[in-house]
């Protein structure tokens, strides 16, 4: 039963195979027995979870229900779960229960949906590897020396275990692609605006996009129809109408023009990623799409640019964590400066502080203009590029991520290797736009990623592609030893 | 090294983050190296490039101004570190 996708699980829960009692008793003994392994959930909700799968079967018996109704979610625990700890992976936040649900969290809920527990995560999403974590890092079911990836591992490393069938993530600069390619599943970045930010812990909130990660493409727009949508509490959220993202699944891609982008294809990337990536798109060919190189000549700055502008939204954002209205609290403060510097200094791990600390130093007096004011130039120039080669093509595709996923503790002390593992993601979250990373092939034991990018709101379009290329190829059907 | 210890003393401060002596060389070393990478940008000329704060572009929305929250302070303080008669307690400001 847990081998089924979402869309498996609706028949079987509509059929009366199994109930939703059943249903989540069986992936939350799966959760309980293998989460020591893979360290993969903050929290486990089974109470909580038993509660809402006994009032979905009710409905289910009555007949009158949506399609996910009673099945089972885990949420990334930056998202705020009312009367649940929402700890973002951080010691500030280890005391921390929401007081209200995240518009993601309410909506799926409303929608019918289990949530069986939290996932582990970076600390505020800062990272590559979920080794960020106060909780310790994730670990990779398809090698449990190798890093999930990030910052989402949790959520990626549950799946592709078969714990869940689908899970929410967030994405500041790659972190739902990376882990998705990483750990063999599907991730969808939408376009920013696209799902709400209201109760999502904000870390850049001009990168920030939340999304849906699963199995397959079609899966994942199942909980994209329900996670997208305006929301009159998100200042940024999206007015443009959504569509039945399950709608256009099976449409032909005859026609479709792919832009593979020089830049993404040079000496820096595996040649096995590579090779697969070549491999993917030769199948998209197949099925009618037509090939053009394209160039993105400033994508080669993203990560700079990156790294000025999500630290200085960080180091704003994070700012209210002060000790005073929640989270941590240092011991025996002796003034309120005091009460502010331990409280934080000891309430954030290492890459948190280093990002603040950039952050700081960038928009502080005197350094602004060269720093701040220079990246947000060239993000225009980088947005600008991608405008210009969506003019001449449908879609780019290229690698999600440089390599496959790396060892434990392997570029942990060495910040800037781990941010380059974001290489061919974080122009994306610059630029706005929406972009998938499905299952294209393996190296060795360890599953490798492909990325579509497309224009602003077209999901529907990389979801389509995504399933076609689902419906002819079984990468994403692997399942990692140990977790069949 | 682009920064030296004082820098970061200074940084530190002004985001007000305690940092035990022996780690700063540590971000004295880390802080550099990001701010080396991110000196790549200087390679370009942006002289007439606007600004771009956000991807959308997008203005800020306006609302009716009505009352759509209600006082939930009991429910907001009872995650708080020290409260006293629905004030936020900190150590004393003034002598």
């Amino acid at each position: 039963m847990h081998q089924k996708t979402l869309a498996e699980l609706t028949q079987a829960l509509h059929q009366k195979e199994i109930s939703s009692v059943e249903l989540t008793q069986l992936f939350l003994k799966r959760c309980e027995s293998l989460n020591a392994k893979l360290n993969c959930f903050v929290t486990l909700t089974p109470e909580h979870a038993l509660a809402q799968a006994k009032a979905a079967d009710l409905q289910l018996q009555k007949g009158t229900v949506g399609p996910l109704t009673g099945l089972p979610i885990a949420h990334k625990d930056i998202f705020c779960t009312n009367g649940i700890k929402t700890s973002c992976g951080s010691k500030m936040l280890d005391n921390f229960i929401a007081p209200y649900d995240a518009t993601v969290v309410e909506r799926l809920t409303a929608a019918g949906m289990i949530t069986v527990g939290k996932t582990n995560m970076d600390e505020f999403a800062m990272g590559s590897s979920n080794e960020t974590s106060f909780y310790g890092v994730v670990k990779n079911p398809w090698d449990l020396n190798r890093v999930p990836g990030g910052s989402s591992g949790g959520s990626a490393s549950a799946i592709a275990a078969r714990l869940t069938p689908v899970a929410t993530g967030t994405d500041t600069g790659g972190s739902i692609r990376q882990p998705a390619s990483l750990c063999g599943i599907t991730g969808l970045k939408p376009t920013y605006g696209r799902v709400s930010r209201y109760g999502m812990i904000a870390f850049a909130s001009s990168l920030d996009q939340g999304g849906p990660m699963a199995r397959t493409a079609e899966d994942t727009a199942m909980i994209l129809n329900v996670m997208a949508g305006f929301d009159e509490r998100d200042s940024t959220s999206a007015s443009e109408p959504i569509e039945d993202y399950t709608a256009k699944l099976n449409d032909s891609i005859r026609g479709l023009k792919i832009g593979l982008p020089e830049e993404y294809f040079d000496e820096r990337l595996d040649s096995t990623v590579s090779e697969l990536v070549h491999t993917g798109v030769k199948e998209l060919e197949k099925l009618g799409a037509k090939i053009k190189e394209i160039k993105l000549p400033n994508s080669n700055l993203s990560i700079p640019v990156y790294y000025v502008v999500a630290p200085a939204e960080c180091s704003s954002n994070l700012a209210r964590y002060d000790g005073v209205r929640f989270g941590y609290r240092c011991e025996d403060p002796k003034d309120l400066a005091d009460l502010y510097c331990r409280s934080r200094g000891e309430g954030f791990g290492r890459e948190v502080k280093r990002r603040i600390m950039i952050g700081t130093y960038v928009l502080s007096a005197g350094y602004y203009d060269a720093y701040y004011l220079k990246a947000q130039q060239i993000r225009r120039l980088i947005r600008d590029d991608f405008q210009k080669a969506l003019t001449e093509v449908d879609v780019i595709i290229g690698p999600t991520a440089p390599g496959p996923a790396f060892k434990i503790n392997e570029l942990m002390n060495d910040p800037i290797s781990m941010y380059l593992s974001d290489i061919y993601t974080v122009s994306v979250n610059l630029a706005g736009l929406p972009a998938i990373s499905i299952p294209a092939g393996f190296m060795g034991n360890l599953p490798i990623g492909m990325q579509i990018i497309g224009n602003c709101f077209s999901e529907s379009r990389l979801l389509n592609i995504a399933h076609r290329f689902q419906q002819v190829t079984d990468w994403h059907q692997h399942t990692p030893e140990g977790f069949n | 090294m682009s920064l030296n210890k004082t820098d970061i003393e200074k940084i530190a401060w002004l985001a007000r983050l305690s940092i035990a002596g022996d780690d700063i060389p540590n971000y004295t070393r880390d802080l550099s190296n990001i701010l080396d990478l991110v000196k790549q940008m200087n390679a370009i000329d942006t002289a007439n490039v606007k600004p771009m704060a956000h991807p959308l572009e997008i203005t800020a929305r306006l609302r009716e101004d009505k009352i759509t929250e209600s006082n939930q302070r009991e429910h907001f303080q009872k995650i708080a570190p020290a409260v006293t008669n629905g004030y936020y307690l900190v150590p004393k400001v003034i002598e």
